[in-house]
């Protein structure tokens, strides 16, 4: 028979355990999400194809017909919704998982489960809609008459990447958020500006060359670099950026997990 | 750990730092001034350790629960109660002491937690059964018994939220009534739902209680703890004040609270508010425990900042299975033409036929128009009925049971074959051995 043990300050070891014995609840919070998510909206899942249809047309028009950025030969439309995939992923995630505590508050203060879940579950989700992207960016391709290069097979590296980044960052924020509400405000605005900041609707190599190693600080530069390089072969890609992204996402995902192991414990007293 | 324990607590304690958790609610803007005030302070945490108030929501308690025992906890709000059980459950964790439980535990705090209004009954009890532990196909195998327990079968494939609250807490309970767990820890879950409902919960937790398990129940329902549970421990101020039988601890705990029952609430839109509720008995001197039969008055001090017109009053008794009868100004139309100032009213009941239980008052005021509540629906007063049943013509075996029983007992007889004629009733006027004769000869 198992005994549990409660005290102060102990590390529990079961922690690691109980997350595992509480997958099924991890996919019941992913099942529950995607069956809320469209009810009473009027045109349902297709929401998930018009949200990026008419983000890509908006940025296509912006960036490569107002702003004319160099496409580096391949169909400008193609080349933003290679960077806006994971984007929308990250910040679709960081938006509602950023949230999950704080809305699932009395789930909280009412039931034990290892936290985590929750937020994974959220991060999750989203994978549905990046999946449902990915069928569009075929479509495109298709549409195009685009053949993606061998490296094509290394996508779901950068997925793992993607993955990692938005939970290390979710995780961040929706611990703080318990505290700070004013990450409800913050959240919005880095979203906002991360549009901007990071090459969604253009190439990173419009940036400066002396600038490069420092724009590639953030890590979404090397994300995004890496998806284009291999779905569409861009040799533009700055493959440096790529490196970072890897080392800043592991320390991302490391810190994500240690603050929020440290701070869980109070999340019922204070949320 | 001695295998025969169930759940062992020791020295537990659980501090709240008040004034911090002000601090948080200030938010971000306040921790960066003051870490751009003074960087050093905040750093070593001074200028924030000084300003917290610490808040000992429970301190030193120790308790030793056996396999198969049934403990009720109980005690005033604010007593600990809640903290001890979000510390069983895990949702906080001590600040002292340590908790160990041996067993498969599953805790109740609530019934009907993560239930999501946009989804049907169907998706809400795998949702619910999942966040209380069960694995899926555990609910996939009692699905059936949980959907007939809860007698919502019908509405299984409607939103939640079209729900009446009733069978919305119907469908929660059944879901947790389901959970198959060695410990069960739950708290007032019980005082949801109609009475015929509650009767059915509290069967279902006296079967779970009967099958050897081990379980701790947090109630105000001091009847239901007598009932189901063979221990008791009252808390107050954050430790074990009296820990032992139920019946003796639940008595020093009714007598400690009716000594001191002084309810009060106030309705600020109204202005209105109760500033006091007596219970008295026939003699007109202050009580809180009453013989079978003898009458019972309710009195309220209420003040009024406005006049509050034609206002309707509702008293009700409420013992084990519910409300037992009203007094219903909706129904019976006396109500006073306006109540302004200060001043007192009451109620008398008369001859209350009531067996030896624990009961409580119920009140509730509305607005002229009947609906608009200027006080909600709440316990305003405490009372225990005792008595010797033997003197009113109860001579079974099994007269202990009265206890658990129906508790109005309106005057009867037994008219049997033989032609005796058995009078039983809790009217002050003791039965007297007078002939009576039986109906059956007519």
């Amino acid at each position: 028979m198992s005994e549990l043990v409660i005290e102060s300050g102990r590390i529990e070891r079961q922690y690691w355990r109980d997350l595992w014995r509480y997958r099924e609840l991890f996919l019941f919070f992913v099942w529950r999400d995607l069956l809320v998510r469209y009810k009473q909206t009027a045109v349902g899942v297709s929401w998930s194809l018009i949200r990026p249809f008419l983000t890509l047309a908006v940025l296509t028009i912006v960036f490569g017909k107002l702003g004319k950025m160099p496409a580096g030969g391949v169909p400008y439309p193609l080349l933003v919704f290679c960077g806006m995939l994971p984007w929308l992923f990250f910040s679709t995630a960081l938006t509602e998982a950023g949230n999950s505590l704080v809305s699932n508050a009395n789930m909280v203060s009412k039931v034990y489960f290892p936290r985590m879940t929750i937020t994974a579950s959220s991060v999750s989700t989203c994978l549905v809609d990046f999946m449902i992207s990915c069928v569009f960016l075929i479509a495109l391709m298709i549409w195009f008459r685009f053949l993606p290069p061998v490296a094509v097979f290394l996508v779901p590296f950068f997925v793992v990447l993607m993955f990692g980044a938005s939970l290390g960052v979710s995780l961040w924020v929706a611990a703080l958020m318990v505290k700070y509400r004013d990450f409800r405000f913050i959240v919005p605005f880095v979203v906002q500006f991360g549009l901007y900041i990071s090459p969604v609707g253009f190439q990173s190599s419009v940036v400066p060359e002396r600038f490069r190693l420092l724009y590639a600080l953030n890590p979404m530069v090397g994300i995004i670099d890496g998806f284009r390089w291999c779905i569409l072969g861009l040799p533009q890609a700055y493959l440096p950026s790529i490196g970072i992204a890897t080392v800043e996402v592991g320390l991302l995902l490391a810190s994500g997990v240690w603050y929020f192991r440290k701070t869980e414990r109070t999340f019922a007293d204070i949320i | 750990m001695h295998p025969d324990i169930a759940i062992s607590i020791e020295g537990l304690g659980k501090k709240y730092e008040v004034d911090k958790l002000k601090a948080q609610d200030e938010g971000l803007r306040h921790v960066i001034e003051r870490a751009l005030r003074a960087p050093l302070a905040t750093m070593r945490k001074k200028v924030y350790t000084k300003r917290t108030r610490e808040f000992w929501a429970l301190r030193n308690v120790s308790l030793q629960v056996r396999r198969g025992e049934v403990v009720g906890v109980i005690g005033r709000n604010g007593a600990g109660k809640s903290t001890m059980l979000k510390l069983l459950s895990r949702i906080t964790v001590p600040t002292e002491g340590s908790i160990r439980i041996n067993g498969r535990v599953a805790s109740l705090l609530e019934v009907g937690t993560g239930f999501h209004q946009e989804l049907t009954g169907r998706e809400n009890i795998f949702l619910n059964g999942a966040i209380l532990g069960m694995k899926r196909s555990e609910i996939i195998r009692k699905f059936d018994e949980i959907v007939e327990f809860s007698e919502v079968g019908e509405f299984l494939d409607t939103p939640v939220k079209r729900y009446s609250s009733g069978m919305y807490v119907r469908l929660a309970f059944a879901v947790a009534a389901h959970l198959d767990p060695e410990i069960l820890i739950v708290d007032e879950v019980l005082a949801v739902g109609d009475a015929a409902f509650q009767r059915k919960c509290l069967g279902k937790m006296s079967s779970f209680a009967q099958s050897g398990r081990t379980v701790l129940f947090v109630s105000h329902n001091l009847e239901a703890v007598r009932n189901l549970c063979g221990r008791a421990v009252w808390l107050e101020n954050g430790s074990v004040r009296e820990d032992g039988a139920v019946d003796q601890v639940v008595e020093n705990f009714f007598n400690a609270m009716s000594a001191s029952s002084q309810f009060s609430s106030q309705s600020d839109e109204y202005g209105f508010a109760v500033r006091r509720v007596v219970l008295r008995d026939a003699t007109g001197a202050e009580s809180a425990q009453f013989t079978p039969g003898a009458d019972m008055i309710v009195e309220l001090e209420y003040s009024a900042a406005k006049p509050l017109e034609q206002p309707y009053i509702i008293l009700a008794i409420n013992g084990v299975n519910g409300t037992c009868f009203t007094a219903n100004m909706l129904l019976d139309g006396n109500r006073p033409t306006v109540l302004q100032g200060t001043g007192k009213m009451a109620c008398r009941f008369k001859a209350v036929p009531l067996l030896p239980q624990s009961y409580s008052v119920k009140m509730s005021i509305r607005t002229k128009n009947g609906n608009d509540r200027v006080l909600d629906y709440s316990d305003v007063a405490f009372f225990n009925v005792v008595g010797d049943l033997a003197e009113y013509g109860f001579a079974g075996e099994f007269v202990s049971r009265a206890s658990s029983s129906t508790p109005v007992i309106v005057p009867y007889e037994w008219h049997l074959p033989d032609g005796t004629v058995a009078p039983v009733s809790l009217s002050g006027e003791r039965v007297q051995n007078k002939q009576i004769d039986s109906v059956l000869s007519r």
